[in-house]
């Protein structure tokens, strides 16, 4: 039993952690959002140079060959930093999709240009209505009831939906499955897919964790110097317990999300039991975060001005992407009210 | 990361199963808010002692196994698992123990753990004071030091003091230096309850019985090596069995992933009308989430310090989290009881009522006890999150 990150994963975060406070600044996401694709190939050159596309690609196929473990705490920085490059999905959802599908021509075709930063691959789930950053991707894996298929980016019609978030670029993508794009089906296509899913729910679980942080970190400096009646607002009782309400939740956050990591990497038999926990908390903490925080900062976090609304608008999009808290409370529910359910002290480590 | 069990901690968990299996009383005790019950309580730990499962945690020279805080977390699931019963000399074995072992001389250790660990002793606080509740260095009851300096005159009033009506001794916090101001000047002081010049009254809670109290302290007189750490050092004393009360060790999650799971139970058991109203199922779900929760980040915090690290804000964090938690699963269960939710077992039409509306009560007291949340909050903000005191 050892519910602890190694020193090497610990150290790996701070490097990245580092890296995303000098070059994704709050300046640097408001200058993307007037580009045209709202993407950037020089960072994403720079999280090549850093390992961290290829980072979960095998080594065989020049990645790294690391799991979702390694990755769950870049994730929560990515989110922390509120990186607009679809790292996250690529290394823990698009990858292993691919990877999962075992499919030699399509791993020796694409596995090495995503490590060597050449090539993006995407995922498209039948739950998420839209594909995000579709735009950019050289390749879509797209489910199709319990098919996935593969396609290229010319095999595609792309229509642009604006979120709320000027950051996430979500696209309604028209396609026609054929025997030539199918790349699996039946319950190993089924199999993909749920595990597709439990990976982008697990990617927007830990994101949501360091955009919570970052909230926190913003409304703390903010009401350190915002004066009223002669101090900082920060002095206040009632200030301060918005924020302590969500660092609280958060440490109660942190643990599913690793445990729900840790689940699959080893195919726990309670992996959408344990992801659903994750995304259900992650989420509901974020959520909490954007609202305490838009409060501390008075009229100033309804402006657009304030860097606030970058967490803040992200935290509400992945409230509901990758299921929603519907879709995984039922998930809890189908594991929790089941007759002979595992329940009670004791059986929260079953293997 | 391996969220495993090793073969050693299954087979500490097999052990401390079948010991439970055999000696756990078939019959519930009664309560230990009555004298019987308190006997009856301390009978237990006395037999729980001879089968060295009193305080796993503690060195095998005092009587427990050197258990590691992950057996120790075992145990507890065990423990919950099988409705043994409460523990009546909490404040002693999980609290005082514990400083005792950090702050305490070699002979003061000797003298006091093995008492505390067989039950002979049962402790109790007193630290509260009429004018000193959640601000706790308001502490106004004195310690003057006789002019022989071979003891302590203990002069003053606490009170909300639990279990101090049958208690045998009680440790808390007096003020040795008149001129003080605060947290200075406080030392932590252990007293035996059978001295001359203690009245202890006793406080009937909101279940009527007297499971609190008021300590008057009279002109009595304590041997100076009854003090705990140095004289004026009381506050340090002090946070450190602060930190034990809010941290790990008093509230195990075994306790509340047990109250989740009969709240599931209870909610299928009437999910027809519960439905009803559907924000039952969403907090009986919650609950389970939450149990699970703080189970996940207890065994953290434990590996955390297994390998060194060292217990901070994080108690606070974790005396809310369960607090509220507890909170919300008996009001759960109440909104499903429905028209019986509010009679004691014993009304004769409360058939199916459990032990729940006992537990809905107490369950009032976990946000206030042991520091209310509002002090944790600003635990919290001014010392995880770095938010301006004044």
């Amino acid at each position: 039993m050892d519910f602890t990150f190694t020193e090497d994963q610990l150290l790996f975060q701070e490097s990245v952690s580092d890296f995303l406070k000098n070059e994704v600044t709050p300046e640097k996401i408001r200058e993307l959002w007037e580009t045209d694709t709202g993407r950037s190939d020089e960072l994403w050159a720079q999280l090549v140079e850093l390992g961290l596309a290829g980072m979960t690609v095998p080594e065989e196929f020049g990645g790294l060959g690391m799991n979702e473990l390694d990755f769950v705490l870049l994730a929560q920085e990515a989110g922390h930093a509120a990186l607009p490059e679809p790292l996250v999905h690529i290394a823990l959802v698009a990858v292993p999709t691919l990877t999962a599908l075992n499919n030699e021509a399509l791993s020796n075709e694409w596995l090495p240009k995503i490590a060597e930063g050449s090539a993006k691959v995407v995922v498209g789930l039948e739950q998420n209505v839209f594909v995000e950053d579709a735009h950019i991707a050289d390749l879509l894996l797209l489910q199709n009831g319990d098919e996935i298929h593969a396609l290229g980016k010319d095999q595609v019609e792309l229509i642009y939906n604006e979120s709320v978030d000027p950051s996430r670029k979500l696209y309604k993508v028209n396609w026609t499955p054929s025997a030539d794009t199918c790349v699996a089906s039946g319950a190993e296509g089924k199999a993909i897919i749920d595990a597709a899913l439990n990976r982008g729910a697990l990617a927007v679980a830990a994101q949501a964790l360091g955009l919570a942080q970052r909230m926190i970190e913003i409304s703390v400096q903010y009401t350190s110097e915002r004066q009223q009646f002669g101090v900082a607002i920060g002095t206040f009782q009632a200030v301060k317990h918005h924020m302590a309400n969500i660092a609280y939740k958060l440490e109660y956050a942190k643990t599913p999300v690793a445990r729900a990591a840790y689940a699959l990497v080893n195919n726990l038999s309670t992996v959408d039991l344990n992801v659903s926990h994750a995304k259900f908390a992650a989420c509901e903490v974020s959520d909490l975060a954007a609202k305490n925080c838009v409060q501390v900062h008075g009229a100033m976090g309804y402006t657009w001005e304030v860097d606030l609304q970058i967490f803040m608008k992200k935290a509400w999009a992945f409230n509901n992407t990758w299921g929603d808290a519907a879709f995984h409370k039922n998930r809890v529910a189908d594991f929790v009210l089941a007759d002979n359910a595992l329940l009670g002290a004791g059986n929260t480590f079953l293997s | 990361m391996d969220l495993a069990y090793t073969e050693e901690h299954k087979a500490f968990r097999e052990e401390i199963r079948s010991w439970l299996a055999d000696n756990v009383p078939s019959e519930p005790l009664k309560t230990f808010d009555t004298e019987e019950g308190f006997q009856q309580h301390r009978e237990w730990e006395a037999k729980m002692y001879e089968g060295r499962w009193g305080m796993i945690t503690w060195p095998e020279a005092m009587g427990g196994r050197g258990a590691d805080l992950i057996q120790w977390l075992i145990f507890e699931e065990e423990y919950y698992g099988a409705r043994a019963p409460l523990r009546v000399n909490q404040n002693g074995i999980f609290l005082l123990g514990p400083t005792l072992m950090e702050y305490g001389t070699e002979e003061q250790r000797q003298r006091f753990l093995t008492g505390m660990a067989t039950g002979k002793d049962v402790w109790c606080q007193a630290w509260s004071e009429p004018n000193a509740g959640s601000d706790m260095a308001a502490i106004r009851a004195k310690a003057e030091l006789t002019s022989d300096g071979k003891h302590y005159v203990l002069n003053g009033q606490k009170t909300w003091s639990t279990r101090a009506v049958w208690a045998d001794w009680c440790f808390g916090m007096f003020r040795t230096d008149p001129e003080s101001k605060r947290h200075h000047g406080l030392t932590f002081v252990l007293a035996p309850m059978d001295l001359e010049g203690i009245t202890v009254r006793p406080i009937p809670q909101l279940d009527g019985l007297p499971g609190f109290a008021e300590i008057f302290f009279d002109n009595v007189k304590v041997p100076v090596d009854c003090r705990l750490g140095g004289e004026g050092e009381g506050w340090k004393v002090a946070m450190a069995t602060a930190g034990f009360e809010r941290g790990l060790m008093l509230r195990s999650p075994a306790r509340f992933q047990e109250t989740a799971r009969r709240l599931v139970e209870l909610y299928k058991e009437n999910q027809q009308s519960a439905d009803r109203d559907p924000s039952v199922r969403d907090a009986v779900l919650r609950a389970y989430l939450d149990a699970e929760a703080y189970t996940l980040t207890t065994y953290q915090t434990a590996c955390r310090l297994i390998k060194g690290g060292k217990i901070g804000a994080e108690a606070s964090t974790n005396k809310i989290f369960w607090s509220e938690l507890d909170q919300q699963m008996h009001a759960t269960a109440m909104s499903i009881l429905g028209a019986r939710a509010e009679l004691w077992p014993h009304a004769p039409d409360a058939q199916g009522v459990g032990t729940w509306l006992d537990g809905f009560l107490f369950s009032q007291s976990g946000p206030i006890y042991a520091g209310t949340n509002e002090i944790q909050r600003n635990i919290i903000a001014e010392r995880m999150l770095g938010m301006p005191r004044k």
